[in-house]
Formats: structure tokens, C-alpha cells, sequence
């Protein structure tokens, strides 16, 4: 059987079960009242895309220094990457926004207009600690013969890292990155909680306000499938890319 | 090449049993005004070991090397100085496999030595084409075979005009067609006028391109010999039994 096929069955039946379970329920829907809130839908959505992007570039800073420090001979360094990365992947989001926001935002005197910047701060340290792991991954793979070939032909240290083990931890931690991403989008509905306007904001204003629950949930479900299904496949494709031309 | 070694120690320290092993023993050899020195022995000998403090990868616990009368650095900038003056190539994984060979041959011409690029391509191009790889350039490393990678290997250490090869077993890693046609490369370069040091298994191509050759067995004083002597005359039983066992392989 062809992949495609595979997949289009499993979808099917998928769709039935929930398409039978949602018939079950004899609900009436109310559709009409949710499309007049098309434009808040629409502006949270963006937010989430802006919101995830600017996580993601400073989480890929915070990941490749924190890498970096975790391979250091220095212990002091080491040992700091090491409580910040079991630190973060030990304690949920959501504690660590509610921290971030009404402790050490409000400690340093950060105006909430700044809510946002907040928000894509305390979701990069999030994700970084992630991204250090996977970067750190990608950094252990590149044989030591590298290293020597570098060093062979007079590259300092710094353009060792830089035209040879970056680029090719970047291509072995691509893959691994994306799927890190399709995370970040969706920890990102988090937010929501320090009262930034993003998509799951979005939606449960227009709940309150409309008190039809799922007709405001469910587009919700499909605007993050919308952007975290490209980014699967794209995962997947650079994995089987790069796979091929490491061969 | 004058090559003055003496007293050289090189210890290696298990991580896990902190075990040492001592690989070269107080080595000494001095070679005067030759052009190929080639060096051989069992393996674990210490011949990859002397080869890599000879091409300023590794620096000795103890001992001094000199070339020409000019001592080795010892320290890692004085090195890396030192390692922009001379070529090496290793067993195998030379070649940068994100690069095509044409880049892996710009990347010391210009971030080492400062070309141009344009200067760089220039200077790549005559040698390319010498050694049949011109057609080859845009090539990533896994689309070459094991021969090309390191023939372009030893170009990339060409190139640079370095005072001297280092070449650490170069072919032990290739099929035997393929190392015909690296060895033949390596002659030509022996023609040419190039120094080199070599470590190798090819006893036949040793003998052939070898000016000296030293026989590297147990880290202490090895004999150094021309190879008509080395391979006719050889009366050490150690290098008899050793020669016995390469020629059944």
C-alpha cells in the first residue's frame, strides 16, 4: 500500500470517530456568532506566529551558547549550563511564566506593556534549554578527525567552530530543531496565561463572550495545525536530506 | 631536511584507569639533507605518534625536535604558527564534508594564508588539472572515492606551499587500486622536489621513495637506514621478523 493511502485511510477513520462522536453529542452548533470574531482569530494567530519566531531566534542564541558552555573545560561554566538546562526542562512553562511575569518582572520594574517581551523571554529560556541539548547533539557528533584536519591546516579555534563544526552541527541538529519548533508553537498558547492577546488568548475571549466553547476551541486546533503540520514535514524532509548527503 | 630529534617521551593517560602508556621512549634520530624519510613498524609503535609532534598537532612531554636547525614550538599559538608552514594529511576524514573540494581547497588559501579568492582559485586550477581533479572540484567528499578524497587531501596540503608533508598513512584506509593511484601521486611528488615524512604499511612504495628509512618499534632509538640496506641488509632480528610478516600479508 502507498504511503499516502496509508495516511489518507488513517485520516479517514480519524475524522469518522470524531465526526460520530461530535454527532453524538446533539449539540447545536453556533458557527454564525464565532465568524463575527474572525478578526480577533486572525490578529492572535499572527501574534502566535510573531511570538514563536522571535522565541525561536533567541532560543537558538541561548541553546548554541549554553551548548557551547556545557562542552567547556571550565567547570564553573559547565556546571551553570548544566542547573539551567535541569532547571527548566524540570519545571513547567507555565510556573516559570507566572514567575517570570509577577516576580522577577515585576522586581525589576517591567511596565506591562512589556508583556510580550516578557513572554518571548521566559519562552526562549524554555525552549533554549531544549535547543542546548539538541545543539550539544549535534556538536558531539563531529568526529575529533575534524577537529585535527582543522587544526592541520593552521584554522584557529574560533574558525574551526565557525567553517567547520558549526555548519555541520547545524545540518546534524536541523532536523531536530524544526520539531523543536512545532513545540514552541504550541507551549506559546501558554502565554495567555500573563494575559498576552496570542491565538489561545484569542480564543477564549471569544468563548467568554460568545459562550459557544467549541466553536471557539476547534479553529483553535486548526490554526496550530496549520503552522506545526509544514513544520513536521519540513523536520522530516531535512532529516532524510541531510541523511542522504552525509552517506 | 635536516632532522634533529632527541630525548622524545610521549605518554597517553587511560581517562576511565588512569593508566599510562609510554608510546615514544626517549627517541632520537637525526637524518642529514634528505628529501623523503619514511617511517615504518608494527603498529602501536609510536610511528603515527612521532608523526603527529613532527607535524605540530601534538607537543612531546619531553624531548626537542628541529627542522633545519629551527626547534619546534611548544606552545598552541607558536604551533598553529608553526602548522601554517607545513602540510598533513591524516589515514582518512580529511576533507570537510559540508564543502565541495574545490572549497575545501579555498577554505586555508583564504582564511589562513589571505588570498583572494579569485588568487585562490587561480592557484588550485594548474594543480587540479595536473593530477586529473579539475573535472571533480564541485564535488562534496561523498560523492568522490576513497582515492580522490585523498588525493585532494594531500592537494588541500599542497596548495598552501607548505616546507613539508606530513603524510600519516595515507592509503590504509583504500582498496588497493585506489592506492595505486594516491602512491603515484605521492612519486610525483617525491619527483618534483617535495619533503616529505611518511608513515606507511606499502613496504614496496617505502622502499621506492624513500631516501631513509626508520624502522619505529618500541618508542626508544630507531635504526635509520637507506632502504637498500633497510630491506637487503636489515640484520636486527625485530626488523626481520617484521619484514617477514608484511611480506605474508
Amino acid at each position: 500500500m502507498p504511503r499516502w493511502l496509508a495516511h489518507l485511510i488513517v485520516i479517514a477513520l480519524v475524522a469518522a470517530a470524531a465526526g460520530w462522536a461530535f454527532a453524538s453529542l446533539d449539540m447545536t452548533w453556533n458557527w454564525g456568532v464565532v465568524w463575527e470574531y474572525r478578526a480577533a482569530f486572525w490578529k492572535g494567530w499572527w501574534t502566535t506566529v510573531g511570538l514563536a519566531l522571535a522565541a525561536l531566534l533567541v532560543s537558538l542564541v541561548i541553546g548554541l551558547v549554553t551548548a557551547l558552555m556545557l562542552r567547556s573545560r571550565f567547570t564553573l561554566l559547565e556546571a551553570a549550563a548544566r542547573v539551567y538546562v535541569e532547571l527548566i526542562r524540570g519545571t513547567p512553562l507555565l510556573v516559570q511564566l507566572l514567575v517570570g511575569w509577577y516576580v522577577i518582572a515585576a522586581a525589576v520594574r517591567v511596565g506591562t506593556d512589556y508583556r510580550g517581551v516578557v513572554g518571548v523571554l521566559v519562552l526562549a529560556l524554555f525552549s533554549g534549554a531544549y535547543m542546548a541539548e539538541i545543539i550539544r547533539g549535534g556538536l558531539d557528533a563531529i568526529p575529533r578527525a575534524q577537529i585535527d584536519s582543522a587544526r592541520a591546516i593552521g584554522l584557529t579555534p574560533w574558525q574551526t567552530l565557525r567553517f567547520v563544526v558549526l555548519p555541520q552541527a547545524v545540518r546534524i541538529a536541523l532536523p531536530a530543531v524544526a520539531g523543536q519548533l512545532v513545540s514552541l508553537i504550541k507551549d506559546s498558547s501558554l502565554l495567555s496565561v500573563i494575559s498576552i492577546g496570542e491565538f489561545t488568548f484569542a480564543a477564549r475571549n471569544v468563548n467568554s463572550a460568545t459562550y459557544s466553547t467549541l466553536e471557539s476551541y476547534l479553529p483553535l486546533a486548526a490554526g496550530y495545525l496549520a503552522l506545526t503540520l509544514p513544520l513536521s514535514a519540513l523536520s522530516r524532509w531535512l532529516e532524510r536530506r541531510f541523511r542522504y548527503e552525509a552517506a | 631536511m635536516n632532522l634533529a630529534i632527541r630525548g622524545l617521551v610521549q605518554r597517553f593517560t587511560d581517562q576511565r584507569s588512569g593508566a599510562q602508556t609510554t608510546v615514544l621512549d626517549g627517541l632520537g634520530l637525526v637524518t642529514r639533507d634528505i628529501q623523503a624519510l619514511v617511517l615504518v613498524g608494527p603498529s602501536g609503535g609510536g610511528k603515527s605518534t612521532l608523526l603527529r609532534i613532527l607535524a605540530g598537532l601534538d607537543v612531546p612531554i619531553a624531548g626537542t625536535v628541529a627542522f633545519d636547525g629551527e626547534p619546534l614550538p611548544r606552545d598552541e599559538a607558536g604551533l598553529r604558527g608553526y602548522r601554517r608552514t607545513v602540510g598533513t594529511v591524516f589515514q582518512a576524514y580529511n576533507l570537510f564534508p559540508h564543502l565541495t573540494a574545490m572549497q575545501n581547497l579555498l577554505l586555508p588559501l583564504v582564511q589562513v594564508h589571505g588570498l583572494t579568492e579569485a588568487a585562490a582559485r587561480d592557484r588550485v586550477q594548474e594543480p587540479l588539472e595536473r593530477f586529473g581533479l579539475a573535472s571533480h572540484a564541485h564535488k562534496r567528499p561523498a560523492e568522490l572515492s576513497g582515492g580522490q578524497k585523498q588525493r585532494v587531501a594531500i592537494l588541500r596540503a599542497l596548495v598552501v606551499q607548505p616546507r613539508r608533508l606530513f603524510l600519516d598513512e595515507p592509503t590504509s584506509a583504500l582498496d588497493p587500486e585506489m592506492t595505486g593511484e594516491v602512491l603515484d601521486m605521492i612519486g610525483e611528488l617525491k619527483a618534483a622536489g617535495t619533503q616529505f615524512v611518511l608513515v606507511t604499511h606499502e613496504m614496496g612504495f617505502a622502499r621506492r621513495v624513500a631516501d631513509e628509512i626508520a624502522f619505529i618499534a618500541d618508542g626508544g632509538c630507531p635504526a635509520l637506514e637507506p632502504p637498500a640496506e633497510f630491506f637487503g641488509g636489515c640484520r636486527e632480528p625485530q626488523v626481520v621478523s617484521f619484514l617477514e610478516r608484511t611480506r605474508r600479508a
